[in-house]
């Protein structure tokens, strides 16, 4: 394995993520030449798609499927491509001068980079249902990671609730692989079907049309779907019953396992850091790093690849993560060959073609995302949404004033799984939009390292002066 | 309500100016608290919380008193907070100790105490120089490479973002009205009432207080006074929750009663306050280490930096206008520390309509032109 | 909770509160207790309330637990090691462990 010895103290180019962006970027710019070293924290690359693609232990192909698989090639391309590829390597700090802390079985190190390509990709939406923190709630994404990497399927009585296509990837694959899934409670809005019209024809062309209807039915033909209105889980420790309304009725049903999913969102927190500008996206109610043609950001030397960059998928992360490399190929060695820019960007557009459709057909229900009275917002630091809504109603207008009052984003999760919830509760209470609203303000380390390893970074005679007094 | 029923308008959300809010609706005082949006620069929310007293006031004499009196008023006042809003601040004088960790900076200690507890006219109060052994005994778990402390009973600490909460409760409900995102541009008197310009209109008051930290150096001169103001950066380390472990405070490094471990503190002259440097991190980080080895496991969970409201010599000022009757003018670095004084006999005064000089007359910015003037 | 998809060929051996449980190589800390069934690995340090892995990628911090004495350890992003020894980390982790 390496370690931080192992590591130059500066590369042409540090790629943060291998999933499907990081590993097509590093692939190509350390073909045309460049250093590159790529990180992540996980103990394999691949990212969350493409998850334990160099060692998962499900050996039948049919049941993650051959969208999955195609992983494989882009794993052992990045592999054989020079890039110096670290795994079990948590990047926690980046600053505008592109200064890399990164954390490696317990040993802090700095790494300067000469270009850096952001591709941390996305993570789920929260989903602030009451009971969402009881043991046996997890997200659609864990038990997805379960199944690839580990060779594990839920057992018992399992519910899948929520919307959006992963929840019928999922479906489908844990069917696949001989789980009973006793029903899926889906949130999707039925007023979604007239947003999504309009966006029709596109998604009609786009790939995701004949697979989308092909997953449909094969689990629609196994599980029975009930459109649900309102969703709460309840137990005493752990997940005992799942109660549910729909059609104005409510619904009890006994429950050991629910994966929950409403869509997934940019995992901003490296980039936010970093100080890259952020803005609201409408149409997909997250804030997404604004960027150029090139995916550069607003700090200099600093792209962003992948669905971090705003959610496109996993074919278009490919694309996305060679668009920033070509960039980051040519700003540092001008004379190496690159493919065509124009071509790769062709190739995305019709990768992005009916993400419009997606959009607006799996846009989750205000219902699931401004919890009320006591469902918990800060998972961490156990945050009522109630208390939100107080604060808020006294004047309180942002999260990070917020933040001061309540806790909530404080917590060592550093506001990934409430940021979103806490800043469209404020719009909704202050009849703002979560534009204005803004999000929290992080800083590193965006994720924890000890206080031995912050104590072992390099310390300047000025540095030292300005404590020490 | 129109615009113009305040008794008095005050610029400045932060913990100064919520403070003051509180004690003039005490006083029966119909209040505005202007305040800018989330991202204002905001010392408040940058704060080590302690209630501090050692070692405050060399170069001004009055200035250890004020401070003493804050310190003696900080349990009433936050029984009245829990009272009032059921909300507990967590206010807790066990003493408090500043860390040595070599025999040079242990002398620096001494010297600066000893030059402070010589001036003349100063309050009576003991610090006292304890060595590795005499701090052990209170605080078990210091590492080796302490050799000894400074250690005060009158210090404390508090804890700060809620006492930022709980007093922005108390306000909401005595019916002070809180106007977040209202910028103040300009302030000028007329027809006997001070009116202020704001990104969203104009607020009409009889009195103005200006709390506006740093920014008072461009308020204050609107109303006929000043503020000569010298911000400085400071940077601070947060851990996660841990069990107790420290049963006093440390100037440098206290546990919350949520459990957390704040560590600090740094003075940069940078006044950027979405800048950080690792560097400094690092050294702070370093320092907890050797001053408690058990915390070198300890997960880091977030830094921030934060600007300090500093006046030019250190210390408060407190002033009224001559030209703008009706004016009033607080800045000080401790606002946390001197809460109960802002609350408690600052808000009175400026209900009166005017500051006790008995009190506050050392305050007075026109300090600044006696030193030129010499 | 989960159980494993056909039978695995390496194992290892790691003790979870003392209770020895048998996981695949290549496991996380969080796999392996999951398919260990242990139905959390915290209990929180606010509440006290338990919680197990919500997220199993690293953003949640759901799966803290204590791994060979030290605590706060991601165990949704460190591999199980034979004769690795877990705790479930009660509310506030202790310092100096």
């Amino acid at each position: 394995m390496t370690g931080p010895s192992d590591l130059s103290s500066s590369y042409d180019l540090v790629v943060i993520g291998g999933g499907p962006a990081g590993l097509a970027a590093a692939a190509l710019a350390a073909r045309a030449g460049v250093s590159t070293v790529l990180f992540d924290e996980n103990p394999g690359i691949g990212g969350q798609i493409y998850r334990g693609i160099t060692s998962t232990p499900i050996k039948n192909r049919a049941v993650l499927g051959e969208d999955y698989w195609a992983g494989a090639s882009l794993a052992a391309e990045a592999k054989a491509s020079g890039a110096q590829i670290v795994t079990g390597a948590t990047v926690w700090s980046l600053d505008p001068s592109r200064q890399v802390g990164v954390s490696i079985g317990g040993e802090a190190r700095m790494i300067q980079a000469h270009r850096v390509i952001i591709a941390t990709g996305s993570l789920e939406r929260p989903f602030p249902i009451p009971g969402w923190t009881l043991p046996g709630v997890m997200t659609a994404g864990a038990a997805q990671t379960a199944l690839k990497a580990h060779g594990l399927v839920p057992e018992g009585r399992v519910l899948l609730a929520g919307s959006g296509p992963l929840l019928w990837l999922l479906a489908a694959q844990l069917l696949r692989a001989g789980t009973t899934i006793e029903t899926i409670l889906d949130t999707t809005p039925r007023s979604n079907w007239l947003r999504a019209l309009p966006h029709l024809a596109d998604f009609l062309l786009s790939p995701y049309w004949s697979k989308g209807l092909a997953l449909l039915r094969e689990v629609r033909a196994k599980v029975p779907v009930i459109p649900v209105q309102r969703l709460s889980a309840h137990g005493e420790g752990k997940l005992q019953h799942v109660e549910y309304q729909s059609a104005g009725k409510d619904y009890r049903r006994q429950a050991d396992m629910l994966f929950l999913h409403q869509g997934v969102v940019p995992n901003v927190n490296l980039a936010n850091a970093a100080g890259v500008a952020h803005r609201w996206s409408e149409r997909q109610l997250c804030f997404e790093p604004v960027l150029d043609v090139d995916s550069g950001s607003s700090v200099s030397g600093i792209s962003v690849a992948g669905d971090g960059a705003g959610i496109a998928g996993g074919t278009a992360a490919v694309e996305r993560g060679r668009i920033a490399a070509i960039a980051a190929v040519r700003a540092v060695k001008p004379s190496a060959s690159v493919p065509d820019p124009q071509s790769v960007r062709q190739r995305l557009q019709r990768e992005e073609l009916g993400r419009g459709f997606l959009d607006a057909l799996y846009r989750p229900a205000d219902m699931f995302r401004l919890p009320e009275g006591e469902t918990i917002v800060c998972r961490c630091e156990e945050v009522m949404a109630q208390q939100i809504h107080d604060m808020a109603a006294k004047g309180c207008e942002g999260p990070n004033q917020m933040k001061a009052f309540l806790r909530c984003g404080m917590g060592p999760c550093q506001g990934r799984l409430c940021g979103l919830t806490v800043t469209e509760l404020i719009a909704n209470e202050r009849h703002t939009r979560p534009a204005d609203v803004g999000y929290y303000r992080l800083r590193p380390p965006v994720k924890p390292i000890t206080l031995a390893e912050l104590a072992s970074l390099p310390i300047s005679e000025a540095e030292r002066k300005a404590v020490e007094r | 309500m129109a615009a113009s029923d305040y008794d008095v308008a005050i610029v400045g959300g932060g913990l100064v100016g919520v403070a003051t809010a509180w004690g003039l609706a005490r006083e029966g005082c119909r209040v505005a608290l202007l305040d800018e949006g989330d991202r204002a620069v905001r010392a408040s929310r940058g704060n080590f919380a302690l209630v501090w007293v050692q070692s405050k006031g060399l170069g001004l004499a009055a200035y250890a008193g004020w401070t003493v009196r804050s310190s003696n008023a900080w349990t009433g006042f936050a029984a009245t907070l829990k009272e009032e809003t059921g909300l507990d601040v967590c206010f807790q004088r066990p003493g408090g100790f500043h860390l040595a960790l070599s025999e040079r900076e242990l002398e620096a200690r001494a010297n600066i105490l000893n030059r402070l507890h010589n001036q003349p006219g100063i309050v009576d109060y003991k610090t006292e120089i304890l060595d590795h052994s005499q701090v052990a005994k209170m605080l078990p778990d210091i590492g080796r490479e302490v050799v000894g402390a400074s250690y005060c009973p009158l210090d404390g600490h508090v804890n700060s973002l809620r006492l930022f909460r709980t007093l922005h409760t108390a306000i909401h409900t005595r019916g002070v009205k809180y106007l977040p995102s209202h910028r103040v541009e300009s302030i000028v008197r007329e027809g006997g009432e001070f009116r202020l310009g704001t990104t969203q209109g104009e607020v009409r008051a009889g009195r103005v207080a200006l709390a506006a930290g740093n920014a008072n150096m461009q308020l204050a001169p609107m109303v006929g006074l000043e503020a000569p103001m010298k911000p400085e950066r400071g940077q601070i380390v947060v851990t996660e929750r841990l069990r107790p472990f420290l049963h006093y405070p440390v100037v440098t490094l206290r546990q919350t009663d949520e459990g957390t471990v704040m560590i600090g503190d740094s003075k940069e002259e940078s006044i950027d306050p979405a800048g950080l440097t690792l560097g400094v991190s690092a050294t702070e980080a370093e320092r907890a280490v050797r001053q408690f080895p058990l915390l070198a496991n300890v997960n880091v969970v977030r830094t921030w930096s934060a600007i300090r409201v500093m006046t030019q010599d250190g210390f408060p000022i407190y002033d009224e206008s001559e030209t703008h009757p009706g004016a009033f003018v607080l800045c000080c670095h401790s606002g946390v520390t001197l809460a109960a004084n802002h609350a408690l006999t600052v808000a009175p005064m400026i209900a009166r309509g005017a500051l006790d000089k008995t009190l506050v007359a050392p305050f007075s910015a026109r300090r600044f032109h006696v030193q030129e003037a010499g | 909770m989960f159980k494993r998809l056909g039978e695995t060929a390496s194992i290892v051996t790691i003790e979870v509160d003392g209770k020895t449980v048998r996981a695949r190589t290549g496991d996380t800390v969080a796999a392996a207790m999951l398919a260990g069934g242990i139905d959390h690995c915290r209990t929180t340090p606010v509440s006290g309330a338990p919680r197990a892995p919500y997220c199993l990628m690293g953003v949640c911090f759901e799966c803290l637990v204590i791994i060979d004495g030290i605590g706060s350890r991601q165990g949704c992003l460190i591999p199980v090691r034979d004769g690795m020894r877990v705790e479930t980390q009660q509310g506030k982790r202790e310092a100096g462990r």
